[in-house]
C-alpha cells in the first residue's frame, strides 16, 4: 500500500463524513425556514400551553446542531486523527 | 415605571471602568509578549482549545445578538428564534468544511488558503477587498451600537462615545495584538454567559422557573401569535435568501476565521469548535428566555418608548427583575462586548491590509518581521480612525439588520472562493479573482438597490431589487461565476499544486517545510 492510495482514502473519507454531515445540517435547517416560509399556521400549533410546534421545532435545530457536531467530533477524533498519524508515520 | 436610562448609573460606570483597566492590565502583559507577526495575528499559536472556543463564541456573541436579538424576541416573539437559529447553525458549516484546512494550510489570513495554489497577487488582492467589505459593514453596526448604549446610559454625546470605544480598542489592538484581543475576549465572553445566565435566572424566577409558564404570560398578554411565526420574514424567497446569508455567512467571516491560526494544530481547532458552538447555543437559548421575559415583565410599550428597534429590551429586564445595581453590571458587559468585537475585527482588517495587501502585493512576500509589525500596526490604526468615522457617519442604522448584511457579503464574497479552493483540483486564479470580486460587488450593488436603501434610507417608492438580503442571488452567482470562469481558462499551475494542498490538508505544514 503506497503512501498515496492512503492519502487519497484518507483524503476520501474526510470528505464523505464532513459532507454528509453538511447535507444533514442543511436539509433540518432549510426544513425549518422552508416550514417558516410556506407553513405558518403548523408552526403556530400549540402542543401545550405555552409551547408552540414551532418553538419546539427550533430548539431541536440547534440541539441537531450540536449532535452532527459532536457526531463530526468523535469520528475525526478517533478514526481520522489515526489514519493521519499512521500516513506521518508512514514517511 | 422609571426606566433608569440616561441617568449616570454608578455601577456601569464603576463596572465599565474595572473593565477597563482589567483589559488595559490585559494588554500591558501581551504587548510584553508581542514581538513578531506571528504573535501580533496569531498569539504566537499558543491558545488553547477552551480558550479559542471561548475567544470565538466571545467574536460571535456581539452586542448585536445580544441586545438586538432579545429586542427582536421582545418585539416579535417567536420571529427572533429564526436569526437566532441561523447564527448557530453556521458552525457546524466551519466545522466541517472549513476549519481543520484552513489552519493546515495558512498564516494568518484566509486569504492565505485561497492563494496556496494560486497566484498570490490577484488572489490577495481581491480577498482583501471582500474582508474589507466585510469587516466595514461589521464594524458600522458595532460602533453605532456601541454610541446608542453609552449615550443612553451615561448621557455622554454619541459621537464623544464613538472615539472613546474606537481609542480605548486601539489600544488593545496595538500594543497587544492577537494575545490582548484574545484574552479581552475571553473574559468578555465568560462575563457575557454568566450574565445572561443570571438574568434568565432572576426572570425565570418570577414564573417559577418554568419557562412555558413564561411563554404563556407572553401569550395571554400579547396572543398566542407571538408563540408562532409572525411579519418579520413575510416573503418565502426572503426567508431562503437571509438563511442562507445567515448559514454560509460564518464560515466567511475575517474575524472569525482568523482565529483558527491561534491554535496549535487542527485538532485543537476541531476541539474549539465544539466548545465555541456549545457556548453560542447556550447564549442563543438564554436570549430566547430573555426576549420574553422582557415582553413581559417590562412590557413591549415601555421597551419602545426607551428605543423603537427594542434594543434595550434586556437592559430594562435587568433593572425590572434586579434593580439599577443589575442592570448597571448588564451594561458594562454589554458596553465590554462592544469593545471586544472591534477590536477582533480591526486585527482582521489590519491583516488584510498589512498581511495580503503589503507584504505579499506591494513586497512580493519579502518584508523583515520588523517591517511587518511595523506596517501592521499602521493598518490597525487606520482601520481604527476609520471605524471611529464609519460609527459617526451612520448613526441612525438598524444595528442587527447591518449584521445580516455584512454575512451576506461574507458568505458571497470570500466563502466560495474559500471553498473551491480547498475542494476543486481544477480551481484557478482567474476564477478566485473573478468569485471573490463578483460576491464583493453584487453584494454590495444589490444591498445598494434593496428597499432597506431605497425605499427606508432615500425615500423612493420602490426598490428595483425585491428582496432586504441579497444571498439567494449573490451566493449562488459568485459559485456560478467561479465554475464558469475555471472552465473556460483551466490553469495547469494551480491543478498541479492540488496534491500538494491536500497532502497538507490532512498532514499540515510540519513535514513539508
Amino acid at each position: 500500500m503506497s503512501f498515496s492510495d492512503d492519502l487519497r482514502r484518507l483524503n476520501e473519507a474526510r470528505w464523505r463524513v464532513a459532507g454528509g454531515l453538511t447535507i444533514a445540517m442543511m436539509v433540518v435547517y432549510f426544513g425549518f425556514i422552508g416550514l417558516v416560509a410556506f407553513n405558518k399556521p403548523l408552526l403556530a400549533t400549540l402542543l401545550r400551553p405555552g409551547l408552540s410546534l414551532g418553538m419546539l421545532i427550533g430548539v431541536l435545530v440547534i440541539v441537531w446542531a450540536w449532535i452532527v457536531i459532536w457526531f463530526y467530533v468523535r469520528w475525526a477524533n478517533r478514526d481520522y486523527d489515526a489514519g493521519v498519524a499512521a500516513l506521518r508515520g508512514s514517511l | 415605571m422609571t426606566s433608569g436610562l440616561g441617568d449616570p448609573n454608578a455601577v456601569a460606570i464603576t463596572g465599565f471602568f474595572l473593565f477597563i483597566a482589567l483589559s488595559l492590565g490585559i494588554t500591558y502583559f501581551a504587548a510584553r509578549r508581542t514581538r513578531s507577526a506571528e504573535h501580533f495575528y496569531a498569539a504566537g499559536r499558543s491558545v488553547t482549545a477552551l480558550q479559542n472556543g471561548l475567544a470565538l463564541a466571545g467574536d460571535y456573541m456581539s452586542a448585536a445578538s445580544f441586545l438586538g436579538i432579545a429586542g427582536l424576541v421582545a418585539l416579535s416573539g417567536f420571529d427572533g428564534l429564526i436569526y437566532s437559529i441561523g447564527f448557530l447553525v453556521g458552525w457546524p458549516i466551519v466545522m466541517f468544511l472549513i476549519a481543520e484546512p484552513l489552519r493546515n494550510l495558512g498564516r494568518y489570513t484566509f486569504s492565505d488558503v485561497v492563494a496556496f495554489r494560486l497566484r498570490q497577487v490577484p488572489v490577495r488582492v481581491a480577498a482583501a477587498a471582500g474582508s474589507l467589505a466585510v469587516v466595514a459593514f461589521y464594524l458600522i453596526a458595532q460602533m453605532v451600537g456601541a454610541g446608542k448604549l453609552i449615550q443612553l446610559l451615561f448621557g455622554l454625546p454619541y459621537e464623544l462615545a464613538v472615539i472613546i470605544v474606537g481609542a480605548v480598542m486601539l489600544v488593545y489592538v496595538l500594543f497587544g495584538g492577537m494575545i490582548a484581543t484574545t484574552w479581552v475576549q475571553i473574559v468578555k465572553a465568560v462575563l457575557l454567559l454568566f450574565g445572561a445566565f443570571l438574568l434568565a435566572i432572576l426572570a425565570l424566577a418570577r414564573f417559577g422557573f418554568n419557562p412555558l409558564a413564561l411563554f404563556q404570560a407572553a401569550s395571554d398578554q400579547y396572543g398566542a401569535g407571538v408563540l408562532g411565526p409572525g411579519g418579520l420574514v413575510s416573503n418565502p424567497i426572503e426567508a431562503f435568501s437571509l438563511g442562507l446569508a445567515l448559514m454560509l455567512g460564518t464560515a466567511g467571516l475575517p474575524h472569525i476565521l482568523m482565529r483558527f491560526y491561534t491554535v496549535p494544530d487542527a485538532r485543537t481547532a476541531r476541539t474549539s469548535v465544539s466548545y465555541a458552538t456549545a457556548f453560542i447555543g447556550i447564549f442563543y437559548l438564554l436570549t430566547f428566555i430573555l426576549g420574553f421575559g422582557a415582553m413581559v415583565i417590562v412590557g413591549q410599550d415601555a421597551i419602545r418608548g426607551v428605543d423603537a428597534g427594542g434594543n434595550m429590551a434586556a437592559l430594562l429586564l435587568a433593572n425590572a427583575v434586579g434593580g439599577p445595581g443589575f442592570m448597571g453590571f448588564i451594561s458594562a458587559v454589554a458596553f465590554a462586548t462592544i469593545l471586544a468585537v472591534v477590536a477582533g475585527l480591526t486585527l482582521a482588517g489590519a491583516a488584510a491590509l498589512s498581511h495580503d495587501l503589503w507584504v505579499h502585493v506591494v513586497r512580493g512576500g519579502t518584508a523583515s518581521e520588523k517591517e511587518q509589525l511595523r506596517v501592521a500596526r499602521i493598518s490597525s490604526a487606520l482601520l481604527g480612525v476609520l471605524a471611529i468615522v464609519l460609527g459617526i457617519a451612520f448613526e441612525g442604522q438598524n444595528v442587527a439588520y447591518m449584521v445580516g448584511l455584512a454575512f451576506a457579503i461574507a458568505a458571497s464574497a470570500n466563502f466560495p472562493a474559500l471553498l473551491l479552493s480547498v475542494f476543486w483540483r481544477k480551481f484557478t486564479t482567474r476564477a478566485a479573482q473573478a468569485s471573490m470580486l463578483t460576491g464583493t460587488v453584487a453584494s454590495l450593488l444589490l444591498i445598494y438597490l434593496s428597499p432597506a436603501i431605497q425605499v427606508d434610507v432615500l425615500g423612493n417608492d420602490a426598490a428595483m431589487f425585491p428582496l432586504r438580503n441579497p444571498g439567494i442571488v449573490s451566493i449562488p452567482l459568485a459559485f456560478l461565476v467561479a465554475v464558469v470562469v475555471a472552465v473556460l481558462w483551466p490553469e495547469a499551475e494551480a491543478e498541479k499544486g492540488f496534491a500538494d494542498l491536500e497532502r497538507r490538508v490532512h498532514l499540515g505544514a510540519t513535514e513539508s517545510s
